[in-house]
């Protein structure tokens, strides 16, 4: 029985992962690009909600309310600032700029939080620590369950204002072909600075669960970036059901491993990343 | 009938060697000459920091070999640097000499990296920088796993005790210079060799040199390898220079934030750039010690602000301003009169 436990809490610890990359996915699908600041990104919004905080005795779900919007503009002023002019400068620039800004803001919330490594758990009251069991050996986390199923809102959300409003008609258009989209009326910079933001927001929720769930501290973000990006790519790097699959079976390999080992878990999770990327890539080779 | 004039097309020759790169040759000659001479003329504490200093070169030299011409941003090169000197801890506890053992470790880097390049080198853009991400990540894992190898918590290579301090010091030193050295060299017979060609083609633009007949892939792995083998060189000399590693350290990403400042700084795609860069990150780090936060900052910063608004960095900028060509690894037409 401590097989299906473990598969259960991977499951909800893959809640996390999902969230994480589900603003990677939708940047890279819609710009071919990667953020390497994403995982800091998330950091940051866990940080504004520990903020806020301090200055109102609220719960942190409320307290990333005012948090949110100025995620949204930090976004959009990160596409408008800095991405827009990595993407005209080539395939290589934006991946070392955002690389950057990672080290920018890791080092800039050192010096403004001190090393110390923070969560948010006991502010969020007893869902942080609450749990229902099912059967003896397996036990439903309350905070695991709702990351669940806020990562499935969040996913459904966007894939609804993707299909169905005309701002999400013109960023799938845009995302398969810019120019074209541009022909027909579309301002390619304002979508992008539209997928921008809501990445950067989503990556601030995807933060305050991280910190509720577990710890943070200024050099979270590379870790989680990994773990995002894993996430994308075990589940195919485009679809974004796909990384909602692919954050779950990350989040299954790294508990599974943890049982095989209690120093594995993470190692496993990269075995299982690799092992993907290795077989997508000597399928690749067949076709070709 | 009279015979159409004949307008005499202007002629150019094509040329390698100009009077500047024919000084700058004799320079760098010179200054490599110089350079080999360190520890005879200086205290062991300059000596240590010019090893230091080539170890940046060397580095930075790897690091734009592969994003520079081979279009390859990697953001886990620490992973050789870290099996670099963990391989020569491993082998200095099975006996070796521990000079022997960094050359070899630095091999064994190479052959890893032959071992990785089938599956890495098919990946692209960002998959292949954060896949070398990951590969340095397991590569830190399974080092702090070994007992061995002192597990988390770090080792030192004891082996160098035997020698005197001056010179553990002075072999440390030559033995960096000339593994530095050799790098530079090689690298600038492969820029003048067809590879080269072949290289600074994929470095202007990948799919025009693929329809060109450019073998991408080869001239890929070729770089792929040497840069395994340089920054496990890299990583060897860095334990030799500082005695201590442990795994967060040797394994970090601050290695890949190093070798992307200096190459950005310097200038991407250019054989003098990564020199440049090296010598600045030297500098500051000298100037403003390793103190922290708001160097680390000023870091990330201008590596992000040379990426975006001078991609070609200090020393590509120069040349492109002043049609400047120092080292001869390419070709210009030259007029004649």
């Amino acid at each position: 029985m401590t097989w299906v436990n473990d598969v259960v809490q991977g499951i909800l610890l893959g809640g996390v992962y999902a969230l994480l990359a589900c603003g990677l996915a939708l940047m890279f699908g819609v710009m071919r690009i990667i953020n390497l600041a994403h995982g800091d990104l998330a950091v940051v919004g866990a940080y504004l909600v520990l903020v806020v905080l301090d200055h109102a005795n609220i719960s942190p779900f409320l307290a990333l309310v005012p948090v949110l919007p100025v995620m949204l503009i930090a976004g959009y002023g990160l596409q408008r600032i800095v991405l827009d002019r990595a993407l005209r400068a080539g395939v290589l620039v934006p991946l070392l700029s955002t690389f950057g800004l990672s080290i920018v803001i890791q080092n800039i919330l050192l010096e403004k939080f001190s090393p110390d490594v923070r969560s948010l758990g006991g502010q969020a009251g007893s869902i942080a620590t609450g749990s229902w069991s099912v059967t003896n050996a397996i036990s439903i986390s309350q905070i695991g369950a709702l990351i669940v199923v806020v990562a499935i809102a969040v996913l459904g959300g966007l894939q609804l204002f993707l299909s169905r409003t005309q701002a999400g008609r013109r960023m799938r258009a845009t995302a398969q072909d810019p120019d074209t989209a541009e022909l027909v009326g579309v301002d390619s910079r304002a979508v992008y600075a539209r997928a921008t933001a809501l990445a950067v927001a989503i990556a601030a929720v995807a933060g305050l669960f991280l910190a509720i769930r577990s710890t943070f501290y200024p050099f979270a973000g590379p870790t989680q970036l990994i773990f995002a990006f894993e996430a994308v790519v075990i589940g195919g790097m485009t679809s974004l059901w796909g990384t909602l699959a692919g954050g779950m079976i990350l989040g299954v390999a790294q508990t599974v491993g943890g049982q095989i080992n209690t120093q594995y878990p993470v190692l496993a999770g990269h075995i299982v990343f690799l092992a993907v990327l290795a077989l997508r890539a000597a399928l690749g080779r067949q076709i070709s | 009938m009279t015979q159409p004039a004949v307008v005499e097309a202007p002629r150019f020759s094509v040329e390698r060697w100009g009077r500047t790169s024919v000084l700058a040759v004799s320079f760098a000659v010179a200054l490599a000459v110089g350079f080999a001479f360190v520890p005879l003329l200086f205290s062991l504490n300059t000596t240590e920091k010019a090893t230091s200093l080539l170890i940046l070169v060397l580095l930075a030299v790897m690091w734009n070999a592969l994003a520079g011409y081979g279009g390859l941003v990697s953001i886990g090169q620490q992973a050789f640097i870290g099996l670099g000197a963990y391989g020569t801890v491993w082998l200095c506890n099975h006996n070796w000499n521990p000079y022997r053992a960094m050359i070899v470790a630095a091999l064994f880097c190479g052959a890893v990296a032959v071992g990785l390049s089938p599956v890495v080198l098919r990946f692209r853009g960002a998959q292949f920088a954060i896949g070398m991400w990951v590969i340095a990540e397991a590569a830190a894992i399974l080092v702090s796993l070994d007992q061995s190898l002192g597990a988390g918590t770090g080792t030192s290579l004891i082996e160098l005790n035997y020698y005197t301090p001056t010179q553990r010091q002075h072999d440390t030193y030559w033995l960096t210079f000339g593994i530095t050295v050799f790098f530079l060299a090689l690298l600038f017979v492969l820029l003048r060799s067809r590879v080269g060609s072949s290289l600074q083609a994929i470095r202007d633009d990948e799919e025009a040199a693929a329809s060109v007949g450019v073998s991408v892939l080869r001239c890929k792995w070729i770089l792929f390898v040497v840069a395994g083998v340089g920054c496990g060189a890299a990583g060897a000399l860095t334990l030799a220079n500082t005695l201590f590693i442990e795994p967060t350290s040797i394994f970090g990403v601050d290695w890949t934030a190093y070798m992307i400042f200096m190459v950005l700084v310097g200038g991407l795609g250019t054989f003098e750039g990564p020199i440049v860069g090296a010598i600045v990150l030297f500098v500051i780090q000298n100037e403003f010690g390793n103190n922290g936060v708001w160097y680390l900052v000023g870091l990330g910063g201008a590596a992000m602000a040379f990426a975006l608004l001078a991609p070609r960095g200090v020393w590509g900028t120069l040349e492109e301003r002043f049609g400047l060509r120092v080292m001869p690894v390419g070709y210009r037409l030259r007029r004649q009169s």
